[in-house]
């Protein structure tokens, strides 16, 4: 009976590693051990944020902080370290917000973090506008890729490169 | 206006031509005594880095006598606006945020029906701001009463110290269905802001304002009522008006004729 135990637990520990090291070694999950690493995806808008992108990833709650005061108190707007403008170039291509899925730009790493992220229960997590009513709009020009790719005319490798740097 | 047509010369203009309108339109938009100092502060066209300036007072005229019965555009511009639940969509009719109500009166004696819309007075002595344990009810510089969402613990003083009953409570999660110029959340006290995005963007009107005039009622009026020369200054000086409530001495940003 200890022996058929023995045996059991033995081809249990062989199957988990086998089914583990599969899990590990195929391409959609992350490398890394333990939690799955943050997806971060390259803004659609834009080609570099207000700060460089180490200063960005440490102290971005700082700069928002410091704006959101000046912007509600004294109502200076600047465009520089606006919330809003964080979302206008970092929403998703797929969801078209910061945190509306898991791989959203400020959810993932703050899910990663375990930080929990209170913004958006005040803010939207969408940049102003619809392509669909207002495919010129300004505010929603980080989507005109989208509206390129409906078009049948052929958009060359390096356009779309361009665009969606 | 001028926005627009600037636009639009814009459009074909050299760097050389766009330099020169740019200081046309700046020595227009204020006479410079000195460099720096301005006869007149700019009401409208304020810069996006420039605070909110005392010199402005923000102000709204209501005109009850074209207040029209069974209107309500103002109110439904309003939610427009603001992304608020108009109140018979909502779930929770009796606790839905209002910022602008519409009210019908009626004198019990000579049965004279009077339409009035009802919202945040923006006092220059408000209670609201009086009574707030943590300072997110404030005035701003120029006039406007609001509610710092980033300070507010939802504890409702505000909503008790209000004579006019102009603020409600967000009872439930909104669920991202809040318009990107607009935060407003679970668990915070809210008001009618005078549309301060509005305002901040350069309109220098207000939604509720632009649907009464598109309607051809004409009855609210919106501007800085420290400008001797806005429409607003003007009627004021014409008309005879009267604060809600003036007993109380607040000081208010709205005004009522005909009632």
């Amino acid at each position: 009976m200890a022996v058929n135990l023995k045996h059991f637990l033995a081809l249990g520990a062989v199957v988990l590693t086998t089914a583990a090291l599969a899990w590990a070694g195929s391409d959609t999950q992350p490398k890394a051990k333990g939690a799955p690493q943050p997806v971060i995806s390259k803004a659609v808008k834009g080609e570099q944020c207000v700060e460089p992108t180490e200063y960005m990833r440490r102290n971005h709650m700082v700069v928002l902080d410091g704006h959101r005061d000046k912007a509600v108190i004294e109502g200076i707007r600047t465009k520089k370290y606006s919330l809003k403008e964080c979302i206008n170039c970092h929403a998703s291509e797929k969801t078209g917000s910061v945190a509306a899925a898991k791989d959203d730009f400020c959810i993932s790493c703050h899910s990663y973090t375990s930080v929990k992220i209170d913004c958006f229960e005040c803010h939207s997590t969408k940049p102003k506008g619809s392509i669909a009513m207002h495919p010129l709009n300004a505010e929603t020009a980080h989507l005109k890729h989208k509206l390129a790719a409906n078009t049948k005319t052929t958009v060359s490798a390096e356009e779309m490169a361009g665009v969606a740097q | 206006m001028s926005e627009l047509n600037q636009n639009a010369e814009n459009a074909a203009a050299s760097p050389e031509r766009r330099r020169f309108i740019g200081a046309a339109t700046a020595t227009a938009a204020g006479l410079a005594i000195v460099p720096g100092v301005m006869l007149y502060e700019v009401a409208h066209g304020r810069a996006e880095d420039q605070a909110a300036s005392s010199a402005v007072r923000w102000g709204m005229l209501v005109d009850a006598t074209k207040c029209a019965t069974g209107c309500d555009d103002c109110v439904t511009a309003c939610n427009t606006e603001n992304g608020l639940t108009p109140v018979a969509e909502s779930a929770h009719p009796k606790q839905a945020p209002q910022w602008i109500r519409k009210l019908e009166l009626q004198d019990p004696l000579t049965q004279m029906e009077t339409n009035l819309p009802m919202m945040c007075q923006h006092c220059a002595e408000p209670p609201c701001v009086d009574v707030c344990p943590t300072g997110a009810s404030f005035k701003r510089a120029d006039g406007l009463v609001l509610v710092n969402r980033h300070t507010c613990i939802g504890c409702r003083y505000c909503m008790m110290a209000c004579p006019y009953k102009a603020r409600s409570l967000v009872h439930e999660s909104l669920n991202d269905t809040q318009k990107p110029d607009v935060p407003r959340g679970i668990g915070c006290v809210e008001s009618c802001t005078f549309c301060v995005q509005k305002i901040d963007r350069g309109d220098g009107t207000t939604a509720c304002v632009e649907a009464c005039t598109a309607s051809g009622h004409n009855a609210l009026i919106f501007g800085d009522m420290n400008d001797p020369e806005s429409e607003i200054s003007k009627k004021l000086r014409e008309l005879p008006t009267k604060q809600v409530r003036a007993d109380l001495n607040l000081n208010l940003g709205v005004r009522y004729h005909g009632i």
